[in-house]
């Protein structure tokens, strides 16, 4: 329990400290760009539009800078960000929370798939070290890692939606088809989700690979692997739950970090295939300099990992024992 | 490990010498290693003598717009009549930069946090570990948008800036585990015994023994800078009229290369950016093997070196 107490205060933390770089940011920046940015507005917009930027940038010129920090504290718990300049005069967590799901699923979906991909094909790949497997899947997908995510969706457009027609080249689903839960709808989804989602898991996968591998190959030269094999167990007994079950611990603990990873590749894959996400979202709000709308996105860009996270550190204390402990 | 029982300033050189030319062999006798050296020599030599491979001035609009290869323009040409050979090869140089200097910088903010967090404990530790896993956890991507999008320069010292901000963190946290590790060894105590100050066991005796450990940290910073900058200036968030790899990208998307019949244009600077930083990780996954001989194939085990 004292272990998700800590995680728990980790999380707070975290949240804060993204509150606190998205307040001071724009009046840290040279030129304070959100003083800039209402200035800019100021006569052009309704007092209505001015104040919801006074909302979201937490600015009130009548108040101290710490009167202001705490207000604003207050107005992101509470889920207050103002409006969007993009979509006004729709609220700014209106238009995030239309958004988020679409990532939700997409990241989520293939962050699932790509972690069990690796971590069989690391597995796998420590377990018959040297051989054919393992001197081909684990490199080729760690040169993949390195590749550009958004390239990749590139090639896959050219490939199976310009010169093979198999598939569409954007978007979440096709176009003017009202959202409803019918199967024609849902095969439609799942249709315009197959490539960004394949480019996810090929550039996301090589990670958990390098690190199940390196991870089991240490585990195999444990005493207790050696007594399992001397004990005459099945192969697979000793693979699944001897070795693997200790190696994949690590791998979890991982998992914080390399969500940001996926998370940032998302973003770009969702650019590329106009995929009505909170990535694709945020670009549209950087070139429509909707900065309240881009912040807010940050903020629930960090807070979807780091639930992620939480959820993640739950599994942990059910596989490990030893985060059980009370110390 | 013979560090011990030399004396500190003549030590120091064999220390990194031996480190270089152990990691030249490594890098002979390990495939990966080869392949990683081979492609990074080829982007060296792009972005070292661009004038020389591709003549001229790259965004000189001389030639028929939105061709494919012909004779005169082997990879065809962009929709503003420039031809994408040039481009390619005189982006290779900001790639290359970005990676270096970003890799190097960051590493050494790793190299600050990381062993000061390891060397300092207590409460100093739990600080700077804190901050470090803050740091971690807050997905980079979003964050750089912000930072370059409210910056608005675009240069290659607001990306470097940007980039170092958000990838420390990782390096910093195998640099402090790696530190707590070291801090117990009987030749750390030989040196506080002798009386040698604390900035003297850091740079002296911790970090020549973190050699393999900071080359492993500064490849895989370059991979991140690499395909993070590549990622800023495709959205456009970059300097728009540099030559660079990312930027051809977004010259490529903004005129929709791949529906116009010159998908050449998009491909080429994403291969560029996807050799350099495959490179990288090449040889971050053979050196990998190499300072870690546990991982190393069975075959070659007994000619197991640390290096």
């Amino acid at each position: 329990m004292r272990y998700i107490l800590r995680r728990l205060g980790f999380f707070i933390v975290t949240l804060w400290a993204a509150m606190t770089v998205n307040f001071f940011l724009p009046r840290l920046m040279p030129g304070n760009p959100a003083m800039a940015m209402m200035a800019r507005f100021h006569g052009r917009l309704s007092g209505q539009a001015l104040n919801a930027m006074e909302a979201a940038f937490g600015i009130n010129t009548h108040q101290s800078l710490i009167a202001q920090y705490f207000a604003y504290l207050g107005n992101s718990v509470t889920g207050q960000f103002g409006r969007s300049l993009t979509f006004f005069p729709q609220s700014v967590s209106h238009v995030v929370l239309e958004a988020l799901p679409w990532t939700l699923g997409l990241v989520g979906v293939t962050t699932i798939i790509a972690f069990i991909l690796g971590t069989l094909i690391g597995m796998i790949g420590a377990w018959t070290r040297g051989g054919w497997f393992d001197s081909l899947l684990p490199p080729l997908f760690i040169i993949l890692s390195a590749f550009p995510y958004f390239w990749i969706g590139l090639v896959a457009i050219l490939i199976f939606s310009i010169s093979l027609g198999w598939l569409p080249t954007g978007f979440g689903y096709t176009n003017g088809q009202p959202i409803t839960l019918t199967w024609h709808f849902i095969w439609d989804v799942i249709q315009h989700a197959i490539l960004p989602a394949t480019t996810i898991v090929i550039t996301s996968i090589g990670g958990w690979i390098l690190t199940m591998r390196n991870n089991m190959i240490m585990v195999l030269n444990e005493d207790y692997v050696r007594m399992a094999r001397a004990k005459g167990l099945s192969p697979s007994r000793i693979m699944f739950d001897y070795a693997g079950r200790n190696a994949i611990l690590p791998n979890f603990s991982g998992f914080g970090m390399s969500l940001g990873f996926v998370v940032s590749g998302a973003i770009l894959v969702e650019y590329v295939f106009s995929y009505p996400g909170v990535g694709y979202m945020m670009l549209q709000a950087v070139l429509n300099e909707d900065f309240p709308l881009m912040q807010t996105l940050f903020l629930f860009i960090t807070l979807a990992v780091l639930i992620a996270i939480l959820i993640v550190d739950a599994v942990t204390v059910l596989l490990d024992p030893r985060t059980r402990r009370t110390a | 490990m013979s560090a011990v029982l030399q004396e500190g300033p003549v030590k120091r050189r064999p220390a990194a010498l031996r480190a270089l030319s152990a990691l030249g062999r490594a890098i002979l006798s390990n495939r990966k290693a080869m392949l990683g050296a081979f492609l990074l020599l080829i982007c060296i030599i792009m972005a070292a003598i661009p004038n020389v491979i591709a003549p001229g001035d790259p965004n000189a609009e001389n030639f028929m717009p939105g061709q494919g290869p012909t004779g005169d323009n082997w990879l065809g040409t962009t929709s503003y009549g420039q031809d994408i050979f040039a481009q390619f090869v005189w982006g290779a140089r900001n790639s290359m930069i970005i990676a270096v200097v970003a890799g190097l910088l960051s590493t050494v903010l790793s190299a600050i946090i990381g062993v000061a967090a390891g060397y300092l404990g207590g409460m100093a530790d739990g600080l700077l570990s804190m901050m470090t896993d803050v740091f971690l956890v807050i997905p980079a991507f979003p964050l750089v948008i912000v930072l370059a999008a409210y910056s608005k320069s675009g240069g290659n010292g607001m990306i470097i800036a940007v980039l170092v901000l958000t990838g420390w963190s990782y390096g910093a946290r195998q640099l402090r585990a790696q530190v707590l590790s070291l801090r117990h060894r009987e030749f750390l105590t030989a040196a506080r015994l002798r009386g040698e100050r604390s900035w003297r066991i850091i740079t002296h005796e911790i970090l020549p023994n973190m050699i393999s450990l900071l080359v492993a940290n500064f490849l895989g910073a370059s991979v991140y800078a690499i395909l993070t900058a590549a990622g800023l200036q495709f959205i456009g968030l970059g300097d728009i009229n540099a030559n660079s790899w990312g930027t051809m990208l977004y010259w490529a998307q903004n005129n929709e290369a791949l529906q116009a019949g010159i998908p050449l244009w998009a491909i080429m600077p994403g291969l560029g950016i996807a050799v350099l930083g495959g490179s990288f990780a090449l040889l971050n996954y053979a050196f990998d093997e190499i300072s870690n001989p546990v991982l190393r194939a069975p075959r070659r085990k007994k000619r197991g070196k640390r290096s």
